[in-house]
């Protein structure tokens, strides 16, 4: 895997911890996560009672957090540079011997960042299912399931040691799976939420060990006792710093999908459609990202293990990317797009460009999102069909979704000055610079083409060229008409930070972004690139315009039937029979285990319970031939003993 | 020619076996009754052996209140066999299985 | 026979034990055995009577006087008349008695081994020690200063507490250091009295023994309505 990539620039973050002054935003974050959680608590007993009203309350918990957290931010920001690191401890939770940890917060410029992202975000998607979840009979349980998996989420982000992030990290684990299986009568979507659970549960357990281990060597769960004393405790290189990172990748690939464990996020897009925009693509996929990012001091010991992070990334990008080609359900291609996504997420982190993987994870919260939102429009209007060979030329009749998720998709392709511009071309400018790393550059600039084609032929199948559904006969044809405003609006809101988010961070040495989350990790990505910078832009823009082109042509205008499945395009319209392949490999080796040690239980220990029981009966069958129930016979059991008793004291007497 | 005093307890052991294998083989509740009578008199026979090898007249006056309580216990023992006779109208001790199975 | 009867009856004291012993101690196993095989009741209670006055001749033979017309008076005269008078009266019939029971076919099998293995325990634990010629008694008053106290085992004699006779010394046991249990057992035999008294009665009528005939308390019975008829019924 080659040498050590760069030094370590800059301070090890959380060397400096500081307490809140009371009454500032900080010592009332704790209320951030707190107050959903409570909505939540309330809608789910009171929520029949309050019907409509429900949402208003779901809306304005969330209100809160969202102006809490801007409160947050624009607090640390009066803050000087070395002093934005804060912690808020709100109580003791675990206090066993060496063990010690505390309900408390974490509040830095890395933690600010996310929080304002998960909670406006979050707001807008709320705001959405106003709308989109009319008429649903469980409607209050909605917004406490959204409600709830806020709060999870900003747990997770606020947490100040590796326990309390778990703890964010389970929660929502089980959010998604309430919220994926929200229609559960649907016996395929209970078992896609089964699956989203059992699957990320795997990612967990690589978690746990890591925490294990973190905890074996440094006594503490703390981000604050453990980051700063990384490289003294561990060392660079050790074997065990090596084991925790790559057990908290195994926990990374399952929230965030990656190979091996991503095969639950195609399946998850069974729940509503605001569920998988706040979901799998803002939120909970991106807490892996996150994850990383802030135990960057870890990555740092072990760069070249932080190499196969990122090819990983791109190896996931490229195969799902592949598969997005040749899907027809529309939310299926958004679905293996936010995996290929995330895996550009993971080239950034792993590459030890962090700055770049968060910006990244912010400007695909804003366009996933938006295109998510949109494509539940679409379905709105469409009365809930998916497969974009039944849609078409639907610009004119939804004008308002289709310029929004225009703006969506150019964005994802990475068109200027489009947020996915700046954040895509720092991410493989991370590669390009890397020693060792030419190769994911290559990769990630043919994902790049694939991106620009495969949304480029959503948006063609679903808003251009004829409209096929008006084919269909009468009963069935849908009555397409623009969404109500309540789902009108964040679509707007989206696009617009879709369009000007990059400016956050248009240089990756000076931009705002990576000025302002320098104190929260640790970079150590190289500087040696192998392609001028200039060209190495020009050649990304170039496929991402020809990918663009390619697709509004052919899908544009000319080809109104679905290729045949056959071939490479077959093979990736079942997503390579991964599925199929982890069911023969794991899942019925496990069945069969499961049955040998049933029926090991069933006939060895129950039988020898049962067994023990039947030996029993069996002895006192033979035994009680002794009651004979004569008197004659009790008589001789009586001197028998008398007798024994004689001949003993005859023995003793003799000496025996 | 002299006897031993074993001997006497010798003929005293054979008469209390008997009357041992008596009870257990014999179905008659009276005759039953009667070997117990023979198993006390081996005991007595016993105890004034004893009396003698040891030179003090306390076996016999042990012997005396056997004989007494046997006459105590014959009487209530008969009464009760007159009883059982009655209710099961048979004096034969394998009638009395009201425990059997 | 009679060369036997009067090598005997010249012989000394202990010889003529020896004669008595092997005589009687005949008799009384075969009377015994008898008692056990004698399909009729009465006879085997006939042979139980000829086995007790066996036993009776060798009381007296073991200077036991006084034991020898107890058990005479007692067990002969009044427990076997007991147990005639009970075979009398339940009419036993002989013919069913010696089959074995065929649901307990170990019975007679068990019992015949714990017989053998009882009489080999007790021949050797309590027989045993005094087998020895030794062990034998001096009898009456010409081997009383003939009694061999240094031989193993020895068997001391009742010359000695026989001195003012045998009934005389049991009295003075019997009054003296055993007077309580002698109260008590004679306690005992009323009890037993009674008991048989009330074991044997035929029960035709229970109420012989409970108090019935008392009218019930009126008032008791039936509060309210000896209220009423006191007051006079103006309720």
């Amino acid at each position: 895997m080659g040498e050590v990539l760069a030094a370590s620039e800059g301070v090890v973050p959380l060397t400096q911890v500081l307490s809140a002054p009371g009454g500032s935003p900080i010592d009332l974050a704790w209320l951030i996560p707190v107050v959903p959680a409570v909505s939540a608590g309330l809608l789910l007993l009171f929520g029949k009672r309050l019907g409509r009203l429900a949402a208003v309350v779901a809306i304005t918990a969330m209100g809160y957090s969202a102006v809490a957290s801007t409160a947050v931010f624009a607090f640390l920001v009066s803050q000087p540079e070395d002093g934005r690191i804060f912690v808020r401890t709100v109580g003791t939770w675990i206090s066993a011997g060496p063990l010690q940890v505390d309900w408390s917060l974490l509040v830095d410029p890395l933690a600010s960042v996310m929080l304002l992202l998960v909670t406006w975000v979050g707001l807008l998607i709320h705001i959405y299912s106003l709308g989109y979840m009319h008429g649903d009979e469980r409607y209050p349980r909605f917004f406490a399931y959204l409600n709830l998996f806020a709060a999870s989420m900003l747990i997770l982000v606020l947490g100040s040691s590796f326990l309390t992030l778990f703890v964010g990290w389970e929660l929502v684990g089980l959010c998604s799976y309430l919220l994926v299986g929200f229609w559960f009568e649907n016996r395929d979507y209970a078992t896609a939420a089964k699956k989203a659970f059992i699957v990320n549960r795997i990612g967990d357990v690589g978690f746990m060990i890591a925490m294990f281990l973190i905890f074996f060597a440094f006594g503490s769960l703390d981000f604050a006792q453990v980051l700063p004393e990384a490289q003294t405790v561990l060392g660079v290189g050790s074997v065990t710093v090596v084991a925790i990172c790559l057990l908290l990748f195994v926990g990374a690939t399952g929230k965030s999908a990656q190979i091996p464990l991503y095969v639950w996020l195609p399946d998850a897009m069974a729940g509503p459609t605001p569920v998988s925009a706040l979901i799998h693509a803002a939120t909970m996929v991106t807490a892996g990202v996150y994850l990383l990012a802030r135990t960057s001091p870890l990555w740092a010991l072990v760069p070249e293990w932080g190499l196969l992070v990122a090819w990983v990334g791109v190896i996931t990008a490229l195969v799902t990317a592949i598969i997005a080609c040749a899907q027809r359900d529309l939310k299926k291609i958004l679905a293996y797009s936010t995996i290929s996504q995330l895996g550009y997420m993971f080239v950034a982190v792993g590459l030890g460009d962090q700055v770049a993987g968060i910006f990244h994870l912010l400007t695909h919260g804003f366009f996933k999102a938006l295109l998510f939102l949109a494509a539940g429009s679409v379905m709105h209007a469409m009365a809930n069909r998916t497969d974009v060979w039944g849609m078409g030329g639907l610009l004119r009749v939804m004008p308002i979704t289709a310029i929004t998720a225009l703006i969506g998709v150019l964005a994802i392709a990475g068109l200027p000055p489009l947020s996915g511009f700046w954040s895509k071309e720092e991410i493989l400018a991370a590669a390009a610079d890397t020693p060792g790393a030419a190769p994911i550059w290559v990769l990630g600039w043919i994902v790049a083409g694939l991106t620009a084609f495969y949304m480029a032929r959503w948006f063609s199948l679903i808003f251009l060229g004829s409209p096929r559904w008006q084919a269909d006969g009468d009963g069935a044809r849908p009555h397409p008409h623009e969404s109500p405003p309540s789902m009108t609006l964040p679509l707007v809101v989206l696009a617009f930070l879709a369009a000007v988010g990059g400016l956050i961070n248009i240089n990756p040495e000076t931009g705002f972004l990576h000025g302002w989350l320098a104190p929260s990790v640790q970079r150590y990505a190289g500087e040696t690139p192998f392609l001028a910078e200039g060209l190495a832009i020009a050649l990304v823009v170039a496929a991402a315009v020809a990918g663009l082109a390619v697709a509004l042509l052919a899908f544009g205008r000319r080809w109104t039937r679905p290729a045949p499945s056959t071939g490479l395009a077959g093979a990736a319209q079942h997503a390579f029979f991964v599925d199929r392949f982890y069911e023969t490999v794991i899942m019925v080796p496990g069945r069969m285990l499961a049955s040998a040690l049933s029926t090991f239980d069933r006939v060895g220990i129950d039988g020898l319970v049962n067994g023990s029981a039947r030996a029993t009966a069996g002895l006192a069958t033979v035994t009680r031939r002794l009651q004979t129930g004569f008197v004659r016979s009790y008589v001789l059991a009586v001197l028998a003993g008398a007798v024994l008793v004689t001949v003993m004291f005859l023995g003793a007497g003799l000496g025996w | 020619m002299v006897v031993p005093a074993g001997y006497y307890l010798l003929l005293a052991a054979a008469l209390f076996t008997i009357g041992v294998v008596g009870v257990l083989v014999r179905r008659n509740i009276i005759v039953m009754f009667m070997c117990v009578e023979l198993m006390l008199n081996s005991v007595n026979l016993t105890l004034v052996t004893f009396s003698r090898i040891n030179g003090n007249l306390e076996g016999q006056v042990l012997s005396f209140f056997v004989m007494v309580v046997a006459a105590a216990e014959v009487t209530v023992g008969l009464a009760l066999i007159v009883n059982l006779f009655r209710l099961k109208a048979s004096t034969d001790a394998d009638d009395v299985d009201a425990l059997r199975s | 026979m009679v060369a036997v009867l009067a090598q005997a009856a010249s012989a000394q004291p202990s010889t003529a034990e020896f004669f008595v012993f092997v005589v009687i101690g005949a008799i009384s196993l075969g009377s015994a055995l008898c008692v056990v095989i004698l399909r009729n009741a009465v006879h085997a209670a006939l042979m139980l009577v000829v086995n007790f006055f066996t036993i009776a001749v060798f009381y007296a033979v073991l200077e036991a006087q006084f034991l020898a017309t107890v058990q005479v008076i007692v067990y002969a005269g009044a427990i076997m008349v007991l147990f005639l008078f009970v075979l009398m009266l339940l009419g036993v019939d002989a013919e069913q008695d010696l089959r074995a029971n065929p649901a307990i076919p170990a019975q007679r099998p068990a019992a015949a081994v714990l017989g053998l293995v009882l009489f080999a325990a007790l021949a050797i634990s309590v027989a045993g020690p005094y087998l020895q010629r030794t062990s034998a008694c001096p009898s009456g008053e010409a081997g009383a200063a003939a009694a061999d106290t240094a031989a193993s085992m020895p068997c001391a004699g009742l010359a000695a507490a026989n001195e003012q006779g045998n009934t005389q010394g049991v009295g003075a046991l019997l009054f003296g250091e055993y007077v309580w249990p002698f109260e008590v057992t004679s306690v005992l035999l009323v009890i037993a009295a009674l008991g048989a008294m009330v074991l044997g009665r035929k029960d035709e009528r229970p109420e012989d023994l409970v108090d019935v005939h008392v009218e019930a308390d009126p008032v008791a019975a039936d509060p309210v309505g000896a209220y009423r008829a006191d007051v006079g019924e103006e309720v």
